[in-house]
């Protein structure tokens, strides 16, 4: 049976211009804005001399989504992903190009957008809700539920200012995950609240897809979600549309692309004016001994500069994820050039013998990470009897963990 | 069974190669295009493309119009929470402005008041226009930027923002005006038949505040500086409004020609309206003066409202 087309995307391409806005403003627009600038900077150069950069986010993507896919769509940071799930949902307008939409499309880009801190639980629901494109009707009608799904009932009349961190991300996904759109887009809020909840959610949107037939797009860095819930993946990369199929080998793909761009630059975050340049990686020592090299630059100082280390398996289930003040690896103010060099000793006493992969984030003030996780390759970690008993721990065999085991009873 | 649901993408798997040259017109894929002219381009409930917004937008507005009560509503519920004195700041903050300038203009200055209505009634005909348009204004401009996040992850037609405050201001307005009927009671004015024409005068406020507002809160997104504007209009307006004087002063100071110059404010038209509405017998409406005002404060609004549209698409990449 032919499935219906829920979201057709042709051509699109959006493009932003860095630094100064081009002059392409008419009329009055251009008048009123020559003269704010030559009032408040005098002897500023007239705009339409100076060369703006422009910077295309995504590059003439075109593909169709099915009525009830689940589609992932994955690449790295500054891919595209977040400026196409922007178009998507109309926040933003497509330089070039068209989307095609079929229903009622809702999108959550982040949970409890519009969200109140004066406001007590109940009046955020409403408020939430309509933010996101609910009737109130609709809101009555399914506030028992979204109140039992956030566990919070106790909590209704207390303002969320007064919530715990949890409680909050609970009350605005739960409002979220209540949507009833035809079509949903998600970004990677997923990442947020405890392990349980984050399970919880996931089993919500399989449920929204799998039962209701509603289509859902789903952004993420997680590998492993993108696995357990979508079939169909989107590749990015630099904008453009690389590949799109079953998710398994979208993932694939994914993983097999090459760390360093041909621009010299394997990650970046334009905002802030930081980029990763280069990473070594080199291993030695029986015990599995990794030393990692990244060159990174800050264009604009950078107050509480700091790394995070991330392990993941090859097929993207995360091992670690470590901070930089659980670490150390924080480098204080910090601007131009930054090289860092450290070394994970004995991995093999850790991990069991196997492939894995790391990447690395970069943390600012307050330790907000602001560039994403970064796989930046991946190592291998030796084999080594660590239990002394012939069988070195494998990781296809034995698992990703090694951990110390002491027999005490019955004695040997 | 995936297979068919993708479109067969020209390349894909292909590194990509040509990327950092600046790519002005990409090139649109012929092949995708053929495809769809066969099929269901007019299947789609909606069509997202550089410049389509327009056709939806009002229909949008419409369909958000629980949204524009809400935020209005949050926006009340808000602003008094951790007071003492709650509502009341709606009642005392006009009350006190009408007692000083009664004081000063009235008894200290000595300025006639309109015919013989009371110096304090006929300050606060104006009060309740001047402190509604103020607020609006003030609210209004700084609604979007105070909104930001919103905006930048939600869809929405953006004007409910800005509508959104000067509803809020309304709300106040109403408060004040139970001192208007204190007041009456207090001097035993009797208000005429006028009175009932007050709601036009009410909407033509909300007009000229929203006007203003739009245009400076469109360009506070891109250009900060014009925060600083707005304390600096309300605080220099309410002096060059007639506000704690009536017009008539003004008109025997500066004679007719120059009262014309001094109605290129829009608020004089409003105040002399409400004026006209409250004070009954004595006050004028529809001067030369007045209708010039009112057309100032219509051009302002188309003026806000053209600018507003043409520039919302981007408020989301520049907030």
């Amino acid at each position: 049976m032919e499935k219906r087309i829920a979201i057709r995307v042709e051509g699109l391409s959006k493009m932003y211009s860095l630094g100064e806005q081009s002059a392409t403003g008419s009329g009055l627009r251009h008048v009123i804005e020559d003269k704010v600038r030559s009032i408040f900077r005098p002897g500023a150069r007239p705009k339409a001399d100076k060369p703006s950069s422009d910077f295309w986010a995504v590059r003439d993507v075109s593909f169709d989504i099915a009525q009830g896919d689940v589609v992932g769509i994955v690449g790295r940071n500054g891919a595209g992903k977040s400026t196409l799930l922007k178009l998507l949902s109309r926040i933003t307008e497509p330089t070039r190009g068209r989307i095609g939409v079929k229903g009622r499309i809702a999108s959550l880009l982040e949970v409890g957008t519009g969200f109140h801190p004066e406001l007590t639980g109940r009046e955020n629901v409403f408020l939430n809700g309509a933010i996101l494109g609910m009737k109130r009707s609709e809101i009555r009608a399914k506030f028992d539920e979204i109140v039992e799904f956030a566990e919070i009932s106790r909590f209704l009349d207390t303002p969320v200012k007064r919530y715990s961190s949890g409680m909050y991300v609970r009350l605005a996904f739960a409002v979220a995950a209540h949507l009833e759109p035809e079509i949903l887009v998600v970004d990677e809020v997923l990442a947020v609240g405890d392990a349980r909840f984050q399970a919880k959610c996931l089993g919500k949107m399989q449920d929204v897809s799998k039962r209701d037939g509603r289509t859902v797009l789903f952004v993420s860095h997680a590998m492993h979600s993108v696995r357990a819930l979508c079939r169909t993946g989107i590749l990015l990369n630099a904008g453009r549309l690389e590949l799109m199929g079953p998710v398994a080998d979208v993932i694939a793909a994914y993983s097999n692309q090459p760390v360093a761009a041909e621009s010299g630059e394997i990650a970046s975050n334009r905002s802030i004016g930081l980029s990763l340049k280069t990473v070594a990686l080199h291993q030695d020592g029986d015990d599995g001994s990794l030393h990692v090299k990244a060159g990174f630059f800050l264009e604009r100082t950078i107050p509480h500069a700091g790394l995070g280390i991330h392990i993941e398996t090859l097929e993207g289930f995360e091992l670690c994820d470590l901070r930089p003040e659980t670490t150390g690896l924080d480098f204080g103010e910090r601007r131009g050039e930054l090289n860092i060099a450290f070394v994970l000793t004995g991995l093999s006493r850790r991990l069991g013998a196997g492939t894995y992969r790391l990447g690395l984030s970069f943390h600012e003030t307050n330790w907000r990470r602001c560039l994403e996780r970064t796989p930046v390759g991946e190592f291998v970690v030796p084999a080594l009897d660590v239990y002394a008993t012939g069988y070195p721990p494998k990781f296809e065999k034995d698992g990703a963990l090694v951990l110390p085991v002491e027999l005490l009873s019955p004695e040997q | 069974m995936h297979r068919r649901q993708v479109p067969v993408i020209p390349g894909a798997l292909r590194k990509q190669g040509t990327g950092r040259a600046r790519v002005r017109v990409p090139p649109i894929m012929e092949k995708t295009n053929t495809n769809n002219d066969a099929g269901c381009a007019g299947d789609f409930d909606l069509w997202i493309e550089a410049g389509r917004g327009e056709k939806n937008y009002w229909a949008d507005l419409w369909r958000y119009r629980e949204l524009l009560l809400i935020l209005a509503w949050r926006d009340v519920a808000v602003r008094y929470k951790q007071t003492v004195a709650g509502a009341g700041w709606a009642l005392f903050q006009p009350f006190l402005s009408m007692l000083i300038m009664t004081f000063v203009f009235g008894r200290m200055a000595g300025l006639p008041s309109q015919g013989n209505t009371p110096y304090a009634i006929m300050v606060f005909a104006a009060l309740l226009p001047w402190q509604f348009f103020s607020n609006a204004l003030t609210g209004a401009s700084q609604s979007l930027v105070g909104n930001a996040n919103m905006i930048s992850k939600v869809y929405f037609p953006r004007i409910i923002v800005p509508t959104a405050s000067v509803a809020v201001s309304i709300v106040d307005f109403a408060f004040s005006f139970a001192i208007l009927g204190g007041l009456m009671a207090w001097f035993q004015f009797m208000p005429t038949w006028r009175l009932l024409t007050l709601p036009f005068f009410v909407m033509l406020a909300v007009f000229a505040a929203l006007g203003p507002g739009l245009l400076i809160t469109a360009l506070t997104v891109k250009y900060r500086d014009f925060r600083f504007i707005i304390p600096f209009i309300v605080q220099f307006g309410m002096y060059v409004s007639p506000v704690a004087y009536s017009t008539d002063v003004v008109r025997e100071k500066i004679g007719e020609t120059w009262f014309l110059v001094y109605s290129l404010n829009p608020m004089v038209g409003v105040i002399e309206g409400f004026r006209w509405a409250i004070l009954g017998g004595e006050a004028k409406f529809l001067t030369a003066g007045g209708m010039l005002s009112l057309l100032v404060a219509a051009i302002f609004l188309v003026l806000g409202l053209s600018y507003f549209r043409k520039t919302e698409r981007t408020f989301a990449d520049i907030i």
